[in-house]
């Protein structure tokens, strides 16, 4: 880090490593690391202490695990086509990607509805266990809630034609932040089944 | 967004050539919703003050409790209203809302967000060389979602069943179950949402600073050349970035389980007889969540103050900071340390004794990278031609109260003795004079040191003298004494002792004790006169009052939206150029090149002056 090379270099240019916002968008993605960190330690804590019950998931949380990878590629598609100045291509992709994440809103819907009516595992009431589930889940969805708030900020800047390959800055953005909420869900669907 | 936002995303240039013809703001985007970080470091500032005087008053009504114990204080009624009873003494269960409260407002709202929110926001983009933070609107937001949150937490002081009363910690499951105090009612719930929003301050303010530091530095402003104030200030948002999430986590499962019936807390709870019906929870797991945050939170407080006091100490002290990098290596080892050493909070909580010596070790080797620091501060001190400005008294102070209190830490940290002193007295004084006092000097330091910048004006060093040495005395008056209490096994939170004969040995010292921080609150006062004194009739300050290095004293008087209103300078050199040998100054300012200072450069430093490429444009305001 500090070392004395840096020292002695000759003096060049501004020192600006990343674009400022995009580096944000960075730092935001640690702090929500951070929260899902401490509750996956709180989770593993807690069942190290305390009877834990084991609880059978839906199929359905497998589905939207399928539906969140897809909306991954669609969204990377939409950046391509941003890149390549390809206006049309990007519209349909951001498009894709709203419905697909509304569709995995709608799965994971489903799922609760699935766990708390069919399985008896509740939030409210029930064994730390079972709240857990909806607690990560639930906390993910909240997420998953800004990232589609992006999403529809960048679908109207793309038809006011403001994504292209000269101004990327907000859709790299929104790209990082929606591979990370696809990847955030994976790892929480397998920290639970691993758990289980 | 803002304007700052745009220009960013512009060439910088181009952003120079216009600078000057930017047009008047309204009242509201000047001062309100202003997104300009000087501003808003000033908004911090006078939020955090204002949260000082309530902080610091509160713990005046529980010292007149604890140093005066069945005196009538029916005084306090037009105050306190129905808290104070018909014989005139504080009731019982608002005498712990006043502990709690008094924590939390100097913890989080003064030492968290008055200190790192003032001088994180006022000094990154002046001493790095910026025009702005990196994202002035998510800056403001960060002062707005504060002062919503100031609002709430000063709204929940006066509902009917109090404020919040579980202590800071706010533990489970008292602070769960209503039935157990009034305060975990309806103060416990303004307090959990007024915390919600004082964490997404902190963490859209600290995602700002990193950014900035990391992505603005002008030219020539490496790493290695970054005064310790920003090291200071970068390290603090990283971990404050990283834990606070944490707090997040924890607050979030209180939230569920106080008011959704989910049960991560509590377990095998009896009340009346009567079994509540939560299984699965355990109130340990809160403890490991909070002091997640808790223990790094100590060192939010308390490294702006020592990066503050590093750059006052050498400014002051007219020479080299002793072992920069020391200072910065130290700083890192601090907080790397402060993440793995949480559970020395939780000795005496069951915890497995083995963790127990893991813990006391990881905390004991905290000595090391702090004994350093002192061992610096004293260094630089050491026969320099010390000028004693009230920002140097401060510092000093703060070294002072850094290590009479530092000292106690190794006792606490102890996993044996901490049986024997945990939740005491000795506890209390050891955290007020290393964390609470410390920074509280750090803080002033940095309001006398840099007040000129901020109001144009210079505020009264004879009322600065006797603000320091008034304030000095008096905290050693009150916190020393502490210890002698703690040890004799006082616990701390307790309403009275008056029904213990082996405590009553300690009555006087504890009248003692009241007595000097009434003394010591009231000296308070005198500063804060100077402090709105000098914003409107101090003497009008020059540019480089104090005749500092750094780049802050490079912009006019009363620097503008975007601090320089020619191009922003480039750096040549570190912070640190004071009594440089050969130079006929005794200071020598970052922004002035090596090759024009052939007089005293190293050997090392005439090489890098022949490679050095001298932009047109610097000097934007000579003040050598």
């Amino acid at each position: 880090m500090i070392k004395d090379v840096q020292m002695n270099e000759p003096i060049t240019g501004q020192v600006r490593a990343m674009n400022p916002k995009k580096f944000a968008m960075w730092l935001i993605i640690v702090s929500i690391v951070m929260l899902f960190i401490s509750l996956s330690s709180a989770y593993i804590v807690q069942q190290s202490d305390v009877n834990w019950p084991t609880i059978e998931f839906p199929r359905m949380f497998v589905y939207s695990s399928v539906v969140i990878v897809l909306s991954s590629v669609t969204m990377h598609w939409a950046y391509i086509a941003a890149k390549r100045n390809n206006i049309k291509e990007n519209r349909v992709a951001l498009v894709l990607t709203t419905i697909l994440a509304a569709g995995f809103i709608w799965a994971q819907y489903t799922a609760w509805d699935i766990l708390t009516n069919v399985q008896d595992v509740n939030f409210r009431g029930g064994h730390a266990a079972e709240s857990f589930i909806y607690v990560l889940t639930g906390l993910h969805i909240f997420h998953l809630l800004t990232g589609v708030t992006f999403l529809l900020i960048m679908l109207v800047a793309s038809f006011q034609y403001k994504v292209h390959s000269r101004s990327m800055v907000k859709m790299e953005m929104c790209t990082t932040y929606w591979h990370f909420l696809g990847g955030l869900w994976l790892y929480l669907f397998l920290f639970l089944e691993l758990n289980n | 967004m803002s304007i700052t936002d745009i220009q960013l995303e512009e060439n910088l240039a181009h952003h120079d050539d216009h600078h000057d013809d930017h047009h008047e703001q309204s009242f509201i985007s000047k001062y309100i919703f202003s997104t300009d970080h000087k501003m808003i470091a000033k908004q911090f500032l006078i939020t955090g003050i204002m949260w000082a005087v309530i902080g610091g008053g509160l713990s005046i009504i529980f010292r007149l409790q604890l140093g005066f114990p069945g005196a009538d204080l029916s005084w306090l009624k037009p105050i306190l209203g129905e808290w104070i009873d018909a014989e005139g003494s504080i009731d019982p269960e608002f005498y712990l809302a006043l502990v709690t409260m008094h924590g939390t407002i100097m913890v989080f709202f003064v030492l968290t967000a008055g200190l790192s929110g003032t001088f994180s926001n006022f000094l990154i983009p002046l001493q790095i060389g910026a025009r702005d933070m990196a994202s002035g609107f998510m800056n403001m937001l960060s002062y707005w979602m504060f002062f919503l949150s100031s609002a709430i937490m000063f709204i929940s002081l006066f509902l009917e069943t109090g404020p919040a009363a579980g202590g800071w910690t706010v533990y489970p499951p008292l602070s769960i179950l209503s039935d157990a105090i009034q305060g975990s009612g309806g103060g416990m719930t303004l307090w959990l949402v007024s915390m919600v929003f004082f964490i997404a301050s902190t963490l859209l303010g600290g995602i700002n600073y990193i950014a900035t530091v990391i992505n603005m530095r002008t030219k020539g402003m490496s790493f290695s050349r970054l005064p310790l104030t920003v090291w200071a200030f970068f390290i603090t948002a990283v971990i404050g970035l990283l834990s606070f999430p944490v707090l997040v986590a924890a607050a979030l499962l209180l939230v569920f389980d106080r008011s959704f019936g989910t049960s991560f807390y509590l377990s095998e709870i009896f009340i009346g007889g009567e079994a509540l019906p939560n299984i699965g929870g355990s109130p340990i797991l809160y403890q490991h969540l909070f002091w997640f945050l808790g223990h790094p939170e100590v060192y939010i407080v308390i490294l702006p103050a020592l990066g503050i006091t590093s750059e006052i100490i050498a400014t002051n002290s007219r020479k080299p900071i002793f072992g920069y990098r020391a200072m910065i290596g130290s700083m890192l080892a601090i907080a790397f340390l402060s993440f793995i050493v949480w559970a020395h909070h939780m000795f005496v909580s069951g915890l497995n004794p083995f963790l127990g010596s893991i813990f006391m070790f990881l905390t004991l080797i905290i000595a090391v990278p702090s004994a350093v620091k002192a061992f610096n501060y004293i260094t630089t001190l050491w026969r320099g031609n010390i000028v004693f400005t009230p920002a140097m008294l401060f510092s000093i102070g703060l070294v002072s109260f850094f290590i009479s209190g530092g000292l106690t830490g190794i006792f606490l940290g102890n996993s044996a003795l901490d049986i024997n002193l945990h939740d005491t007295y000795f506890v209390v004084a050891h955290f007020h004079l290393v964390m609470g006092s410390a920074s509280f000097f750090g803080l002033m330091a940095g309001v006398y040191h840099w007040f000129p910048k901020m109001f144009g004006r210079m505020m009264d060093k004879t009322m600065g003298y006797i603000h320091f040495w008034l304030t000095f005395v008096g905290v050693y008056l009150v916190f020393f004494p502490l210890h002698y209490i703690g040890i004799a096994g006082f616990p701390r939170r307790y309403y009275a002792f008056t029904n213990f004969d082996a405590f009553s040995t300690f009555g006087d010292l504890n009248t003692f004790v009241s007595i000097a921080a009434i003394v010591t609150f009231a000296a308070q006062f005198l500063f804060l006169f100077n402090f709105f004194n000098s914003i409107f009739r101090g003497r009008k300050a020059p540019e480089n009052p104090w005749n500092s290095n750094t780049l802050e004293w490079t912009t006019p008087r009363n620097p503008g939206h975007g601090n320089w209103p020619g191009p922003i300078p480039t750096v040549y050199r570190w912070a640190y150029d004071y009594s440089k040998p050969g130079s006929d100054s005794d200071f020598i300012p970052q922004h002035i090149p090596l090759s024009q200072t052939p007089e005293s450069n190293f050997p090392h430093e005439e090489e890098l002056a022949k490679s050095e490429v001298i932009s047109e444009d610097n000097g934007a305001h000579e003040s050598h």
